[in-house]
């Protein structure tokens, strides 16, 4: 069902668990469809500098969290606000189609972690990357 | 890496006794039972012998027996054929909120034809109340179907009471005892039931093959239309290996009932206490003592059902749970709901149940890695931070 890319990052999730006073929180998802994800950023002149996880949801919900916390660590806030749910996806060798909405939920949860951040630290990039972040770019389908 | 099968429920290995039984049906004794020559002949007495044996297994007579291909078509032919065949009389059927999908969907079906369902609710164990059913009984009501036990929480249910109801009424009863015929006793006079499906591969047979019983008189529509086999009720050339591993399973099943259920029972009761008592925040669903000797189904809080299965999956253990996230349908378990379960304990469940191959020591493996899966899951989950210390 998942390949072995999912089972690694499901087995052994990267950046799990809690970070002291965080830049930014996102909060995603909801106890009826089963995935809970919270992300946590820090952030250092417009870079990424960590992130965390913690989810509550099945394998892909683990395994998106894990990878897109990966794929965030080092980006500009730009650049993370661009990668979309297709990325998170590919980046694990492909998910189920049923499973595709985990990897949306990850994107969703890493936009409103920046978002976040952007409220707590209003910038002068503030305007054009809640523009990026208002940008949907994520498919519900492969 | 040894693995530990804890997923009776949803298939049973066929026993190797039955293979045995099965394997001449399908080269030298291969004949079509319809045909007069020996060869058919030779098959029409197996099937013969077999519909015997399952029905000595449940106390019925041996021309009440319809093979079918399985479980759900037995529920398929049940509700619809007892719907058509009764349409002048009414077009009423009570069923219960936690039956399986091939009674629900069947329902949903016959709903959509015009016929009126009636859900009746289940209380936080899963038991149907008798007096609902006979609450809900009209002058319209044809059928009232309701399961025997659950396949999830393993809920047993009053049958018996329920067929007095029934009788009394003079509606046809249903029953599906995918989860019960071989397990438990089932004695289809005492349960008072007119119509009882039963599947092979639940209790040590072969799939695609199944039962529905259907008590002498019971007006019943055909489903399958072609040739008279099945006395006319059940059209297709029959599956004869599948039938005779089927007989040879009930046989089989018959033969140690009430000493399996004992072993099952001490087992089912050390999963659940070790489990309930190893980790904290964990609740056994479904009736503590009116439960399938084999079943075990647990909510864990903070923690999804489909990550625990696959973290057991990695280590050899099968299980399964009632989450949406593996159900392919993104809705938590109906049944799970219907106990009164929230959305998150439900999407938060895990179902073992064992069989004829479970040992004490699967038992103990399974509690002594599990907690340790749901250590590794309750660390990374959002959820934890409502834990209360201690």
């Amino acid at each position: 069902m998942y390949s072995e890319k999912v089972m690694d990052h499901f087995n052994n999730p990267r950046n799990t668990g809690d970070m002291e006073n965080p830049d930014g929180i996102g909060h995603v998802g909801n106890p009826v469809c089963g995935d809970i994800m919270e992300l946590y950023i820090k952030v250092k002149d417009d870079i990424i500098t960590d992130a965390k996880f913690k989810t509550f949801g099945c394998g892909a919900a683990i395994a998106t969290s894990s990878m897109v916390t990966e794929m965030v660590k080092g980006k500009s806030l730009a650049d993370a606000l661009k990668i979309s749910n297709k990325a998170v996806a590919e980046a694990l060798g492909g998910l189920p189609a049923i499973k595709m909405h985990c990897s949306v939920l990850a994107e969703e949860a890493l936009s409103s972690a920046i978002d976040d951040y952007l409220k707590k630290n209003p910038t002068r990039n503030t305007d054009a990357l809640r523009k990026l972040h208002k940008t949907p770019h994520h498919e519900e389908t492969e | 890496m040894q693995r530990i099968y804890l997923d009776y429920a949803a298939t049973t290995p066929t026993d190797p006794n039955v293979v045995q039984a099965m394997l001449p049906y399908f080269h030298d004794a291969f004949g079509n039972p319809s045909a007069i020559y020996s060869y058919g002949q030779e098959a029409k007495n197996a099937l013969e012998e077999a519909r015997g044996k399952v029905a000595r297994l449940i106390g019925a007579r041996d021309e009440e027996i319809i093979f079918t291909s399985g479980g759900t078509e037995a529920d398929n032919f049940a509700l619809k054929g007892a719907a058509y065949a009764n349409q002048k009389k009414g077009n009423h059927i009570i069923t219960s909120a936690i039956e399986h999908h091939a009674v629900l969907e069947s329902c949903k079906f016959l709903g959509k034809m015009g016929y009126k369902i009636t859900y009746l609710p289940v209380d936080k164990y899963g038991l149907v109340d008798p007096d609902s059913v006979k609450k809900a009984i009209t002058d319209k009501t044809i059928l009232i179907s309701v399961m025997h036990a659950n396949n999830e929480i393993g809920t047993i249910q009053p049958i018996s009471e329920i067929g007095k109801i029934a009788k009394e009424a003079g509606i046809l009863f249903h029953s599906d005892a995918v989860q019960t015929a071989g397990h438990i006793p089932v004695n289809v006079n005492e349960l008072g039931v007119d119509l009882l499906s039963m599947s092979g591969h639940k209790l040590y047979g072969p799939k695609g093959v199944g039962v529905l019983y259907t008590r002498k008189g019971s007006k019943l529509t055909p489903f399958m239309h072609g040739g008279g086999q099945e006395r006319g009720r059940r059209a297709s050339t029959e599956n004869v290996p599948g039938i005779v591993g089927l007989g040879q399973a009930a046989e089989l099943a018959g033969q140690d009932l009430e000493g399996e259920t004992q072993r099952l029972i001490g087992l089912r009761d050390k999963l659940i206490s070790g489990i309930v008592q190893k980790v904290d925040r964990t609740h056994l669903n479904g009736h503590p003592v009116k439960r399938l000797p084999n079943n075990v189904n647990i909510s864990v809080e903070f923690v999804e059902g489909e990550s625990m299965c696959l973290n057991m999956d990695i280590v050899g253990i099968c299980a399964s749970t009632g989450s949406a996230c593996s159900s392919g349908s993104l809705e938590a378990s109906h049944v799970l709901l219907a106990i009164g379960l929230e959305h998150v304990q439900a999407h938060g469940s895990l179902r073992f149940t064992l069989g004829k191959w479970t040992t004490e020591e699967e038992v103990e493996k399974v509690l002594e890695i599990l907690p340790r899966i749901i250590g590794k899951l309750r660390a990374m989950s959002p959820l934890t931070k409502n834990l209360s210390p201690g």
